[in-house]
């Protein structure tokens, strides 16, 4: 177990045990044991990265500057959606900025912030590779293609219906 | 009978999934035909596509596919009788979109299933590889590959060989092969379509080029947005160890080597190279000084190639096929097809693969089946963040490296993006900058702290606060920050920004002297009012307004209030008198 006295939320770093077995052995493996890191706790809390840092024998400065650089990673945490706005040159041609305005105006987020009831979370992306069907977002994985203001707006609702809010 | 439906990225968020699901709902225990999938078909702006097969030939393309017609497309499998299908049947005009491509680095798209081994090999697969293991030396594979005259596909065009050729002369036991699908242009997704389309012609490129250079591992470094490629590459990789074609003394032939999968992890600039190599090695990825270049020392310290998805999807054709009759299509300079993502207001979008030496126009209008919904074509993008818009004149530009690099624009990956009237060019060149600055790695001034000048300049021409002199002044910026950086990134940057000042001046100086934005597109300088002529007085607008801004009585010409007005557009889109005037 890590001996780390941040402060801050404990995690349960017992999760990561199988991660840094088989990784920790070398810090190029940095990247990928963040990325694992993320997809067990859904960011990347700072008593992780400070566990990480012992164990991959680097400083934790080494490891929020990766942290820092690559803007998949995050460091706090996110809703149950996470919006991804492709931002990409396909979609800015085709209307992507309207569309994100009306997706932040009716969720009262901005760009990497999170609804009060945890639920959306909005993300500006720079292209999630279907760009003849822009603009495009995706949710949890799932991309929605030629959108208006308007339809983007109602899939947000959909969801919202869905989860009883 | 077989049915097939076109289940790549675009294809799944069209709806493909979903019309899978209902065609499986209605079919029952012993059908006279099977269900299959494969992946990019190419045609996007048809999606979601389902083939009807028999055995190799195919009968009919079904296109626009939803759910509902899953019960006709069932029952014309299984009865034969196709009239059911009519209706979903793709037109002459749009089979033209595919009719008129060669393809080579796609010629398995949407013919295979991608995660068939045996699909690959009846489609001549790992044939290339056997034959270069086995009749061939690593100089004759180089020579072949220098006949075929094959440049990169990742954006310079740098000649394959002379890379291989300067990796192989570098002496090392261990040197690594790595394959750049970072697709990091915002607007371009070939190589997505060729990992998840036909993953096994990358490794079989790959190996290839690891033969070559005497490589003992092979490493692809895919961006993270791609799930579906990752997972699709992996199944191959697992097959491809199974069947001996990975791994220790393949094919019996002596020779070994690895492979495996390095997702990014969101960083545009981890496309060059030497950045990748750091983000490869577990570090922030920021360009490494050239010299050493990656073939004397690369990934740990090692030598290494760094090559394009394309690139390497071209190879085991050139193989089979021999460089001369590679060489045979394209330019002086140019040689083989070029793969292109078609998108913006293109009508028909997708991806395209035509030889080099064909025309701009032949690609928008051509195949494209040029502008949608009637409107002029203005410039099209090519190369992304760092390449640049070509106009209307330039339309019959050949596509060839030296051809386009001479409009100030570049080759680039692929990325092609059609913009008409309505398309603001200064606020291109912003949406660029904003890119470029966000993206800079931050490691030199002149790219770091110039990026983010340029981008002031251009937000403040975009707002209307643009000052005289401010077009002469980015310029100057552009100068300095292609001269002062360190990696192509910031050696780029300033490209999107020259070519719209060089085409479109005019557009710039509308922006700053008259405070007008030609395209109608930059907000903040434009003026709503309403044509008392053509006002009917049905206060619509003045409902919608959520401004309050807009104030008449029934059945009288009503007015807008500019001081109030946030120019929302919305009185624009309730109108059904076309009242509104923008200006
Ligand atoms: C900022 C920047 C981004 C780049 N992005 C990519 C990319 O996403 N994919 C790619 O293949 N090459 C990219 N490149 C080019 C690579 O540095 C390199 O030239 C290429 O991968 C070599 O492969 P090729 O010779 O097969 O083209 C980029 C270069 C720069 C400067
Ligand atoms: S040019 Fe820009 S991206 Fe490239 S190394 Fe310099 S700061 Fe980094
Ligand atoms: S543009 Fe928007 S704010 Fe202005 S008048 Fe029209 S509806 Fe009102
Ligand atoms: S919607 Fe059009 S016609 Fe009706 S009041 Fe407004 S401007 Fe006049
Ligand atoms: S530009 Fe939006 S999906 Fe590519
Ligand atoms: S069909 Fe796959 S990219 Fe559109």
């Amino acid at each position: 177990m890590c001996q780390c006295n941040c402060h801050g939320p404990k995690s349960d770093l017992s999760l990561l045990d199988d991660v840094l077995k088989e990784y920790a052995g070398s810090s190029s493996n940095l990247i990928t044991i963040l990325q694992k890191a993320q997809n067990i706790y859904g960011y990347l809390p700072k008593d992780v990265m400070y566990c990480i840092a012992d164990k991959v024998g680097i400083t934790p400065a080494d490891v929020m500057g990766v942290a820092t650089f690559y803007s998949q990673f995050r460091l706090t945490p996110i809703g149950k959606y996470l919006i991804m706005s492709c931002q990409g040159t396909a979609c800015h041609v085709n209307g992507s900025e309207r569309v994100t305005a009306a997706i932040s105006e009716y969720l009262g987020i901005g760009n990497g912030e999170t609804t009060a009831d945890g639920l959306f979370t909005l993300e500006n992306v720079a292209c999630l590779g279907c760009c003849s069907l822009a603009p495009v977002i995706m949710i949890n994985g799932e991309a929605y293609g030629n959108l208006t203001p308007d339809s983007a707006v109602a899939v947000l609702k959909g969801i919202q219906e869905k989860e009883g809010k | 009978m077989r049915i097939v439906i076109g289940e790549g990225s675009c294809g799944i968020a069209a709806g493909a999934s979903k019309v899978h699901k209902a065609i499986e709902a209605v079919m029952t225990a012993n059908e006279p035909f099977s269900l299959g999938s494969t992946g990019c078909i190419g045609m996007c702006f048809l999606e979601p596509i389902v083939d009807l097969y028999d055995g190799k030939t195919l009968l009919r393309r079904l296109v626009k596919v939803t759910a509902d017609d899953a019960v006709s497309i069932v029952e014309a499998a299984r009865s034969g009788d196709l009239s059911k299908v009519d209706s979903i049947t793709i037109s002459a005009e749009d089979e033209e979109f595919l009719n008129r491509q060669t393809r080579i680095a796609l010629r398995h798209c949407g013919l295979i299933d991608p995660v068939s081994l045996d699909d690959y090999r009846e489609a001549d697969g790992y044939q290339a590889l056997e034959k270069a293991l086995k009749t061939m030396t690593p100089e004759q594979v180089i020579e072949e590959i220098k006949i075929s005259g094959l440049a990169g596909r990742g954006g310079a065009g740098f000649p394959t060989w002379f890379k291989w050729n300067a990796a192989r002369q570098s002496v090392s036991d261990t040197k690594y092969l790595i394959c750049n699908a970072d697709e990091g242009d915002p607007g371009a997704f070939m190589d997505r379509a060729v990992i998840e389309s036909d993953p096994h012609s990358l490794i079989e490129g790959m190996l290839i080029g690891a033969y070559a250079i005497g490589a003992c591992e092979m490493i692809v470094y895919v961006r993270a947005e791609y799930p579906l490629a990752i997972a699709n590459l992996e199944i191959a990789i697992a097959q491809a160890k199974k069947a001996n074609l990975l791994g220790e003394n393949i094919l019996g032939t002596g020779f070994s080597c690895d492979m495996r999968i390095k997702a990014g992890a969101g960083a545009f600039v981890c496309g060059e190279e030497t950045a990748l190599i750091e983000s490869l090695e577990g570090k922030r990825g920021m360009p490494r000084l050239k010299p050493p270049v990656p073939a004397q020392k690369g990934y740990m310290d090692e030598p290494s190639n760094i090559n394009n998805v394309e690139t390497f999807a071209n190879v085991s054709w050139i193989i089979n096929n021999g460089g001369e009759a590679f060489a045979a299509m394209g330019t002086e300079n140019s040689k083989g097809t070029k793969v292109f993502a078609l998108t913006g207001k293109i009508r028909k979008g997708g991806l395209v693969e035509i030889p080099m030496g064909k025309t701009l126009r032949d690609v928008i209008y051509g195949i494209g089946g040029g502008i949608r919904d009637n409107k002029e074509f203005k410039a099209v993008q090519m190369g992304g963040p760092s390449g640049g818009c070509i106009p209307k004149e330039l339309l019959d530009t050949f596509i060839d490296y030296k051809a386009l690099a001479a409009t100030g624009a570049i080759m680039g990956s692929g990325g092609m993006v059609v913009m008409d009237e309505s398309t603001c060019m200064v606020g291109m060149a912003k949406f660029f900058l904003d890119f470029t600055a966000l993206e800079s790695c931050g490691k030199c001034v002149h790219c770091r702290i110039g990026t983010a000048r340029m981008q002031e300049i251009l937000t403040r021409i975009v707002k209307g606060e643009g000052k005289d002199g401010d077009i002469e002044l980015l310029e100057e910026l552009c100068e300095a920050v292609k001269d002062g950086a360190l990696c192509g990134l910031g050696q780029t940057a300033p490209n999107p920004v020259l070519t719209t000042i060089r085409y479109f001046r005019n557009e710039y100086e509308a922006h700053i002297k008259e405070k007008k934005c030609p395209a109608k597109e930059c907000v903040d300088l434009l003026t709503y009012s309403i044509d008392a002529e053509a006002c009917r007085g049905c206060t619509l607008c003045a409902k919608k307004c959520p401004a309050h801004a807009i104030s008449g009585a029934v059945k009288q010409a009503h007015v807008i209030n500019s001081e109030a007005c946030i120019r929302c557009g919305q009185c624009v889109n309730s109108c059904r008198f076309g009242a509104i005037i923008v200006e």
